[in-house]
């Protein structure tokens, strides 16, 4: 994707730099600034962002315009303006990894990371696994069983993949030891344990 | 979350041009696993939130020519995890599986870990950190069983500082201006606040943690033990880290650090002593371990820590020396 | 097939009923596709988010919104407790923000300033005495059984004293013992609440609920209009446990401040308001002295307990104890506390977890005084099982004992083999539960082109409750399951009962088995007219309906609807709860056996295994059916080890209301979990009986007894944290 922050930004009313202006730090912006590699860099990058932003997201293979507050984390983006509403808000901090999605290919908790921190990063939501058949990772979640309410669900086969991909030929034990970030309440584990396993057996 | 200002600097001297000297003002965010979740409790108020993720100089893991090495604060845990310069320091490795979560590895970062709010949950139910409801009769399960004289009842929430304070970690601390640069051990990076003005650790402001620096430990036994209530992310109940030098079987150098029994992390002392010029087994374990809670001044509800704490004393010397710890 | 009475088929003739079927709905759910109210995104719709009191006990002097609604995209301000209201919890909702974002809207709450008057607060659900002395215990009822009546003359009350005393006298062994279970909440992962919008006077709200039938009723009454002008909609729930039956006060201040604003609102909870506002389970403490003969059977039982169930009291039932073995003479009493914490509501199996913790853990100390093997011991007490199922408990104990092995890994209590710091111990307890099939509706409409759709207004709650519904339609009609669209989830379609108490799966197999059959006697007729056959010879089968007197005789399911000409044919039947039914019935049984590893030194305790022996009557879908024991089992771990409301004992704050100090179990807890799905055939004959309570009650019990197998010490009050072993441990003199 090409992403031209700094125009879209000025476009939809960023203060550039603004606080630096008549603060002490400003001799010293300077000073960085007049460094050729540095000052490129920063041109694109060094904004200090207010308010609602025009960004691009790229999610699931393709880019997405929405609109940003500083404080909008990556879960309600996806789930408010791009209504992929599969990673579940539960635990607000993390501890429940039911907002689990990939970015840059590893599974972090969008509830807890800000939308306008992933500009430029590829983001893979549960619902991508979905899409040209079902993956093989949510298609044994319905093999063995492994949800009951679904909450946790999307949260949890995002998880296993990412295991998976990291892990291949994970063993039993390892996937006892590997799955801990995530939250079921009506107590799915030991079918996702099975899960999991059969998708290392390939059956 | 309060609305704020975010910017992200692309180099170490580009975020200090965008921090405040002004307490409170500006935040810095790494992996956010920590910091996204108490700004949303309104517990962290910033005007100003400042990303240090795209700075490369910090995301970097590089041998130093000392043999040790440099870690980038910015650099994520499951990054560290599987670094191979990582090997030497096993206790360091195996405080970062115990974050038994795939996604804080992922997410977290070694600098946001070990600058990590403490963990109190009064301060994480809305109190101010110097909380009233520890103080008067509130629930110290959770509370400090060392270093707890003072105002401060909590406990530090780092987990892996112990284990890199054991191995001599330093961290580079820059700021307010790029020049000013220094290097302190990280075990005077902590500090216990005795009023509300103070933090709970050294940083101004104004000033970032960049790197974490460890000596070289090829002959250095270590291991991070944590009792720990289940699996998962959950902070353990106790834990201790060991870094032992051993020769002809004799225990020469030990360096024993506490974790989440003290406002800040437990240098013991007393538990190196116990074991300097002993030969490294069991017997000496246990008295380090003994060592270790001799001056412990446990609180109302939380007793049952001074034996958690001599048990993972002890656990950790056995697992540095290669021992089966003797429990889960 | 005949007209009456409806039957199910035999095991060997059925085609899915009682097979393992994949969930319907399992590859949306596990994609994220699946929409649950969370989920329902409307245009211009505001997000909602409340104010809660950070004060246990207070009362509100004011209210100022001035403030929060200035607050930028903040739409309106919606308050919920006027001046004088008394906040009885924290964490009581006192107004509500709506916002255009949820940003907005938290920012709007943190503006809000609420002058508070502070009251006195009690918390102390655990301490009977200074319950008594802060005037918070309310008579929580009783009752004394005795062999032996007094006379005529005699005072009732002094005749029990002095009876109780003769038999403790009498009694070959005495044991007197203190055990408790602390409350928990329900933690559903999709909190509380609703997404709402008005059609003109008609309001439709997407709910989380367990009664999507009844609500509409529940939003109709507060609101002031009636129940026709409600429509309740609920695809998917993200957990109720027994939590969600009601709109409750946030789901009726959506709905009015989507009146208010013309907008679609959606209100859930926070995680904290989750916690702290949703629904917990009543703890429970209790002294018991019990008295037993030679051989551990239980001759008398007195025993007082206590517990709290919010600020309006309500604590364990003293209904269920002791539980289930009731020895011949027994005094009961129990207390209610009011405290300044949440209220109860009813928590998967209300009353029996706490009620078989706080007493199957007595008779397991029984056997630990007298020496004996708990086994043993609990086998000769099933003479006095109170429902009776004396003879399914003694099959159920043989059947789950093989399964752990427990002849072989058994020992004295505290007299295992320690490997370093750990040791090992097993532990067992039993249950009941009804399960009584609830009222339901349900119509079968078949069209002639010879789809078929199914409607009934139940809910899924995660037990696979469209896949049943599927296996129901499709089995009566020899259909293959997938040939049967399921529609639940309204309010619009037939009443069907709320799905609490296990009353679900008995709810719809009878409503749509017997639609379903009512259906396919009708068109019966039509393709037996046109087969020149009795309608009572034909059966439906693998996609064809054939005459049993003609094997030649046929026709396609296809063919035989074509005979209904250009209308569907409708079909609506109806069960009324109590009614007797050959299809389904209640009351079962179920033993459970833990196996532990407790680390000595730390007080860790580790599941090993842990194996469950259920009956359900007849099984509609084995799958599904397992999920749910395999659930029950983890919430029981959960329960055991792990979860519980920690209240600060001076402010009354819920100081673990977040998922990350509220500690539930993970993949790696668990250890291996055995499901014993236990159907004979006299228990198949029995019909559909409902599974989700009767599994997650016993568990504690062996738990907690399988711990105190291994250390010869008693830890006992649930959860067996660390802390509390090592307490325990310390008490004992064992450290």
């Amino acid at each position: 994707m090409t992403q031209t922050p700094g125009k879209s930004e000025t476009r939809s009313g960023v203060n550039r730099r603004e606080f630096l202006q008549g603060s002490g730090a400003a001799a010293a912006a300077t000073a960085l600034a007049s460094s050729g590699q540095a000052f490129a860099q920063e041109a694109a990058s060094s904004a200090v962002i207010s308010g609602s932003t025009k960004i691009s997201l790229q999610v699931n293979g393709a880019d997405h315009e929405v609109t940003v507050e500083p404080r909008t984390t990556l879960l309600e983006v996806l789930r408010y303006q791009l209504d992929l509403t599969g990673a579940k808000p539960v635990s607000g901090d993390g501890s429940s990894g039911a907002s689990t999605v990939l970015v840059d290919g590893k599974p972090v908790a969008a509830s807890t990371t800000l939308a306008i921190t992933t500009r430029g990063k590829p983001i893979q939501t549960v619902e991508s696994l979905g899409e040209g058949g079902l993956d093989p990772v949510p298609a044994a979640f319905v093999e063995h069983d492994a949800q009951q309410c679904g909450f946790c669900t999307p949260g949890f086969v995002v998880a296993v993949r990412a295991f998976l991909n990291q892990n291949p030929n994970a063993t039993e034990q390892q996937i006892r030891e590997g799955l801990n970030g995530n939250i079921c309440r009506c107590g799915t584990y030991a079918n996702v344990i099975q899960a999991a396993i059969s998708v290392v057996k390939g059956a | 979350m309060k609305a704020f200002e975010f910017a992200e600097g692309r180099s170490e001297a580009e975020i200090l041009e965008f921090l405040s000297p002004q307490p409170g003002h500006t935040e810095l965010l790494a992996g956010g696993t920590d910091l996204v979740g108490l700004m949303k409790k309104m517990i962290v108020t910033p005007d100003r939130v400042v990303s240090l993720m795209r700075v490369a100089t910090m995301k970097q893991i590089a041998p130093q020519a000392d043999g040790g090495i440099k870690i980038g604060a910015a650099v994520t845990l499951d990054d560290v995890l599987a670094h191979p310069y990582m090997a030497d320091y096993p206790a360091v490795l195996q405080a970062i599986r115990g974050i038994n979560s795939m996604q804080l590895q992922a997410q977290g970062t070694l600098g946001g870990e070990i600058c990590q709010r403490p963990r109190c949950w009064y301060y994480r139910n809305g109190q101010c950190l110097l909380s009233v409801g520890t103080r008067l009769g509130g629930d110290t399960r959770n509370a400090a069983i060392f270093g707890n004289a003072g105002p401060a009842k909590y406990v530090c929430g780092s987990r892996i500082a112990p284990a890199l304070i054991a191995l001599g970690a330093q961290i580079r601390i820059l700021g307010p201006t790029p020049r000013d640069e220094k290097l302190i051990e990280l075990e005077s990076f902590y500090r216990t606040p005795r009023h509300e003005q103070q933090r709970e650790n050294v940083l101004e402001p104004n000033q970032l943690v960049t790197h974490v620096i460890l000596p070289p430990a090829r002959d250095v036994l270590s291991a991070t033990y944590e009792v720990r209530h289940g699996e998962g992310p959950d902070y353990p109940l106790a834990a201790a880290a060991a870094a032992l030098r051993v020769e002809g079987g004799v225990v020469r150098e030990a360096r024993i650090v506490l974790g989440q029994v003290a406002p800040t992390p437990w240098v013991s002392h007393e538990a190196a002593q116990a074991l300097v010029g002993q030969p490294l087994d069991q017997a000496a374990a246990v008295a380090a371990g003994e060592a270790a809670v001799a001056r412990a001044t446990p609180l109302a509800d939380n007793q049952y820590k001074v034996q958690m704490a001599k048990v993972a004393v002890k656990r950790s010397i056995l697992l540095a020396a290669g021992y089966e710890s003797g429990g889960f | 097939m005949v007209k009456a009475p409806y039957s199910w088929p035999s095991r060997e003739n059925a085609k899915l009923l009682g097979t393992e079927q994949k969930r319907l709905d399992g590859a949306e759910k596990s994609i994220g596709k699946a929409k649950y109210t969370y989920d329902i995104n409307l245009k211009d719709m505001l997000i909602a988010k409340a104010l809660g009191s950070p004060h246990a006990h207070a009362r509100i002097r004011g209210i100022d919104t001035a403030e929060a609604s200035q607050v930028p995209g903040v739409v309106d301000v919606h308050v919920l407790r006027q001046a004088d209201y008394e906040i009885h919890w924290q964490g009581d909702l006192i107004a509500v923000v709506a916002a255009e974002s949820e940003g907005a809207a938290a920012e709007g709450v943190s503006k809000l300033k609420v002058d508070y008057e502070m009251l006195p607060v009690f918390v102390q659900d655990d301490n009977l005495e200074a319950a008594q002395a802060a005037e918070r215990t309310r008579p929580g009822g009783g009752r004394a059984i005795t062999e032996a009546e007094p006379g005529d003359n005699e005072d009732e009350d002094e005749f029990v004293e002095l009876e109780l005393n003769r038999l403790f006298d009498a009694a070959a062994v005495t044991l007197e013992g203190y055990y408790g279970i602390d409350a928990i909440t329900h933690c559903c992962l999709e909190p509380h609440g609703s997404t709402v919008y008005w059609e003109g006077d008609k309001l439709i709200a997407y709910l989380s609920t367990q009664n999507v039938s009844g609500s509409d009723e529940g939003f109709a009454g507060d609101l002031q209009i009636t129940a026709d002008d409600v429509d309740v909609i609920c695809d998917y729930i993200g957990g109720g446990f027994g939590s969600k039956f009601a709109p409750d006060y946030w789901g009726i201040a959506a709905a009015e401040i989507s009146r208010k604003t013309g907008r679609p609102v959606k209100f859930m909870l926070d995680r904290d308001h989750e916690l702290q506002d949703a629904g917990c389970r009543p703890s429970g403490y209790i002294k018991v002295k019990l008295g037993a003969d030679e051989n551990g059977v239980i001759t008398v039982w007195d025993s007082h307990h206590w517990g709290t169930g919010g600020f309006q009291g309500g604590a364990v039932s003293q209904g269920v104890i002791p539980y289930v073995l009731e020895p011949k003479n027994y005094r009961r009493l129990a207390t209610n506390i009011a405290t300044n914490t949440g209220p109860a509501r009813a928590w998967r199996a209300p009353n029996h977890p706490q009620g078989c913790s706080i007493t199957h853990t007595a008779i397991d100390d029984l056997a630990a005084k007298m020496g004996k093997d708990s086994f043993d011991v609990f086998m000769a007490n099933l003479p006095n099982a109170s429902n009776g199922f004396a003879d399914l408990y003694a099959d159920q104990m043989n059947v789950a004992a093989r399964l752990i092995d427990w002849k072989a890994k058994w020992h004295p209590h505290g007299k295992g083999e320690a490997n370093g710091s750990i040791v090992e111990g097993l532990g067992m307890a039993l249950h009941t539960w009804g399960g009584t099939a609830n009222t339901s509706s349900c119509t079968v409409r078949i069209h002639p082109d010879g789809g078929v759709e199914s409607f009934c207004g139940t809910q899924e709650l995660g037990t696979g409750t469209r896949t049943a519904c599927a296996i129901l339609v499709a089995e009566t009609l020899g259909l293959p399951i997938d040939a049967v669209k399921v529609n639940i989830g309204r309010s619009t379609y037939p009443f069907s009962g709320a799905s609490g108490g296990s009353t679900t799966i008995g709810a719809i197999s009878e409503s749509h088995r017997r639609a379903a059959h009512d259906a396919l006697w009708e068109l019966s007729q039509r393709v037996a007219e046109r087969l020149e056959v009795t309608p009572e010879s034909l059966e439906a089968v693998d996609g064809r309906i054939r005459s049993n007197d003609a094997p030649d005789k046929s026709l396609s399911w296809k063919e035989a609807c074509g005979l209904l000409g250009m209308q569907p044919l409708e079909v609506t039947a109806n069960y009324r709860r109590g009614e007797e039914s050959p299809l389904s019935s209640s009351n079962v049984g179920g033993v459970q056996m833990a196996h532990v590893a407790v680390d000595r030194e730390t007080g860790v305790v580790k599941m090993k295994k842990y194996v469950l022996v259920q009956d359900m009557g007849l099984i509609v879908n084995r799958l599904t059916a397992a999920s749910q024991i395999y659930g029950a089992a983890i919430m029981t771990i959960a329960y055991a080890l792990f979860e519980q409301r920690i209240i600060d004992p001076q402010t009354g704050a819920f100081l673990n209301a977040n998922m990350a100090e509220y500690k539930l179990p993970r993949l790696g807890d668990i250890g291996e979990i055995v499901v014993e799905l236990y159907e004979p055939d006299d228990q198949r004959q029995r019909g559909v009986i409902g599974l989700g309570e009767p599994p997650v009650i016993s568990g504690g019990a062996a738990i907690s007894n399988a711990v105190a197998n291994a250390l010869g010490v008693r830890v006992p009050v649930l959860p067996l944290t660390p802390q509390r072993v090592l307490d325990a441990l310390q008490q004992a003199g064992r450290v």
